[in-house]
């Protein structure tokens, strides 16, 4: 479902060290090593997060020779589509309810 | 590469209310029907105003007095048109370069008297990236957003 693709990439950014990386990778391509380099947390950790930000579909990754490079998914506009079609569905819903109300005073 | 309809939003929906209240709802009562979870400010907002003008902001209040400019007025029509920039990045950050932000355009059109179709387009999204720009570019500094996307986030999974 659409929602909850949009809300796993709400939730793989609801994390300081993922919007770093995210941060990180908007700059260039990286190795997970190039990113530890970079954040105050381990190589391990780093795959972790990567992991989700895979799972959210907002990172690739690529092998180039025997190190694997990760880069931002161009597709994340999509996701970002779908995070803004879930906002204004919500929002037009309970627009919807608040237009539908007789005016509290004569404008 | 992204085609130009992967990049935009399109909404619409019929009111049972007359074209001018439909208008004011929509603006004057912004912060009425915008989802909570919306917020790029620390602490929870007081009010959202509409500034019912071109050159104008739609902007959040927290309850600590900070403030969040995060849309532009660009094109203000009562009852008819309004259209105002999204200047915030996919991170949910603050957009400050004009140039990386998107926008949206609401037309309002009698049906009846007591009748307004709403047509909503959130359009140029591919603006916020494919590069993420934004991110890199935008305002640092924790914004709370940990808490307010995990709610969304928790809200949308109750939700499917």
């Amino acid at each position: 479902m659409v929602t909850n693709q949009a809300g796993d990439g709400w939730s793989a950014l609801a994390d300081g060290t993922r919007r770093a990386i995210v941060d990180c990778l908007a700059q260039r391509p990286q190795a997970v090593g190039q990113l530890a380099e970079q954040l105050p947390v381990s190589r391990s950790a780093v795959s972790q997060h990567l992991k989700v930000l895979k799972d959210a579909g907002l990172v690739s990754e690529q092998a180039v020779g025997t190190r694997r490079i990760y880069r931002l998914n161009p597709a994340a506009v999509a996701a970002l589509r779908d995070q803004l079609d879930t906002f204004w569905q919500r929002a037009l819903a309970a627009y919807a309810q608040v237009a539908e109300q007789a005016p509290e005073e004569d404008s | 590469m992204i085609g130009s309809e992967a990049a935009v939003v399109r909404r619409h929906l019929v009111v049972a209310a007359p074209i001018d209240q439909a208008f004011t709802a929509f603006t004057a009562r912004f912060g009425e029907f915008k989802p909570p979870e919306h917020n790029l400010l620390q602490a929870p907002i007081a009010e959202t105003v509409f500034e019912p003008r071109v050159g104008g902001h739609i902007y959040d209040r927290a309850t600590d007095g900070s403030v969040c400019r995060w849309a532009r007025i660009l094109t203000y029509e009562p009852p008819q048109r309004v259209v105002f920039s999204w200047d915030i990045g996919p991170t949910w950050q603050l957009e400050t370069d004009p140039q990386l932000t998107s926008e949206v355009e609401v037309r309002f059109v009698a049906e009846g008297p007591n009748k307004t179709r709403v047509e909503l387009e959130h359009r140029n999204l591919d603006r916020h990236g494919p590069g993420w720009q934004s991110v890199s570019d935008g305002v640092g500094g924790d914004q709370g957003w940990p808490l307010y996307l995990a709610r969304y986030a928790a809200l949308l999974e109750a939700e499917g």
